[in-house]
């Protein structure tokens, strides 16, 4: 039988673009921000395209933080995607400074666009993601180096290098691109819009942590 | 950083369309179908235009999106006649990931620095339909370039850039449609002008020219229709298949079109690749 995996609903993204995409392999999955589906869920996704104070702002007041944080602490499966991943940390640069839920120690940083970098930002399009020398690397079976589509103007710093799972190489600005620290996965790359491979990253998460 | 090679898709009615200088548009086929192929085939991104919305002030391509966003998972991005924050709301609801904006956005510059606000930067996708002017000039046109704005094309650009644009797709309208190559001056200006990522768009009608386009600008991708579509086109052609809008005189004859040399995306890409340009295949 389906695991019940729910989509935090918190008014950021494109939901159904990640709904689309598991049941493209026959998972149905459930949008929601009822704090009682949430908390009854075998394995949650954190999704999110916008800006990170807007999102703190609203899971402060769809009276999200605990139950999400909750969820992580429970040990339960926990996939967060591009925004959904810098949320997790404990602070970002955006707009002054904002808070983050404090999960994965580290911070969000803007891309710098100094004189020495000449980066476009927003990092928009299609890039390499590069596994790091770690045991753990189910989430990449199937994947070698390919390309997957990001767009983000900022980046995590983990405070643990172990938290790494694949950095990503911007134009000679080398960045963290995913992590894996205990039941969390998160990238900062779109699994839902990266084509097949992208497709073979949430099977993965699937078959490997949730079933 | 890989270049992009987006399918630029027009929409007239329930119809994929093509024009030549965005006007004289000639029915092709049916827009998931051509969707699906160039997703199979391994287009990067795909734009959806309702190249008539602003003229009819409709906006129809909810359908069409909706449908696609089902099976295809590479981003998707929707333009023509978005003119308020819900019009856009509804384009992502439908599973667009990011709009394209330029009559709404010339109207009223708020609109474009709202729309970022609420959605992001990187879902704020803007247009410019360029005209080169007799004193060598770039003056910036909506609706298809039937409206004048007065804009300058590199000004306007930066301005985009500071309302909180994520991306600018540059059409030149006078070589759009035509297969006689980029206006490379136009393209070149506009992509040193900012630093968001720039997606040139009108005039390819050989690899070459996509090549030169790479080389000889700093341009992040490219949105290509005519080389890929009337590729496809010959296909396969249901004439009956096509009662409601356009002129399928052109289908009907089951020709190709001689400024163009059809291509497939991975032959577009490899092509690249192997001059040095660096693509995702």
């Amino acid at each position: 039988m389906n695991k019940k995996v729910v989509i935090l609903d918190y008014e950021m993204g494109n939901l159904f673009s990640v709904k689309n995409a598991f049941l493209s392999f026959g998972v149905e999955t459930t949008i929601s921000s009822d704090k009682a589906v949430i908390a009854a869920a075998d394995a949650v996704i954190l999704p999110g395209v916008g800006a990170f104070g807007q999102a703190m702002d609203n899971l402060r007041r769809l009276d999200l933080v605990e139950t999400f944080s909750n969820f992580c602490k429970s040990g339960k499966p926990v996939l967060g995607i591009c925004l959904g991943l810098q949320l997790l940390f404990n602070e970002s640069e955006e707009f002054g400074n904002s808070k983050g839920l404090g999960l994965v120690p580290g911070t969000v940083k803007k891309f710098d666009q100094g004189s020495d970098m000449d980066l476009k930002v927003p990092h928009i399009g299609w890039n390499e993601i590069s596994r790091v020398n770690r045991t753990n690397t189910d989430m990449l079976q199937g994947i070698d180096k390919d390309a997957m589509y990001f767009v983000h103007s900022y980046y995590v710093m983990p405070e643990s290098a172990d938290a790494v799972l694949t950095t990503t190489n911007y134009d000679g600005f080398i960045f963290c691109s995913s992590i894996q620290i205990n039941n969390i996965f998160a990238c900062q790359f779109h699994p839902e819009k990266s084509g097949k491979k992208g497709l073979n990253i949430f099977m993965n998460w699937y078959d490997k942590f949730v079933k | 950083m890989n270049k992009r090679i987006i399918a630029r898709l027009d929409i007239k009615g329930d119809n994929l369309v093509k024009g030549i200088h965005l006007e004289g548009l000639r029915v092709l086929g049916k827009p998931e179908d051509y969707a699906r192929y160039y997703y199979e085939s391994g287009a990067d991104e795909l734009m959806f235009m309702d190249v008539v919305a602003s003229l009819y002030n409709r906006n129809s391509l909810q359908d069409i999106i909706s449908r696609v966003a089902r099976e295809i998972f590479i981003p998707l991005t929707v333009g023509g006649g978005l003119r308020n924050i819900d019009d856009i709301r509804m384009a992502l609801r439908s599973g667009a990931d990011k709009v394209s904006l330029n009559t709404a956005a010339v109207a009223n510059k708020h609109f474009v620095s709202e729309a970022s606000r609420i959605f992001g930067s990187s879902n704020i996708v803007a247009c410019i339909e360029a005209i080169k002017q007799p004193d060598g000039s770039y003056l910036a046109y909506t609706d298809n370039a039937r409206e004048h704005t007065g804009l300058e094309v590199v000004k306007w650009a930066r301005e985009l850039q500071e309302l909180g644009a994520g991306e600018i797709i540059i059409t030149s309208v006078d070589n759009e449609g035509t297969g006689q190559g980029y206006d490379l001056e136009l393209i070149r200006q506009v992509s040193a002008a900012v630093s968001i990522p720039v997606i040139a768009h009108g005039g390819a009608g050989k690899l070459e020219h996509l090549k030169d386009l790479f080389n000889d600008t700093n341009v992040d991708a490219v949105a290509v229709a005519s080389m890929l579509h009337y590729n496809r086109s010959q296909m396969d052609i249901n004439p009956s298949a096509f009662n409601k809008e356009g002129n399928i005189a052109f289908l009907m004859s089951g020709t190709g079109f001689s400024k163009f040399d059809t291509t497939s995306i991975p032959a577009m890409k490899e092509y690249l690749s192997s001059e040095g340009v660096h693509c995702r295949i």
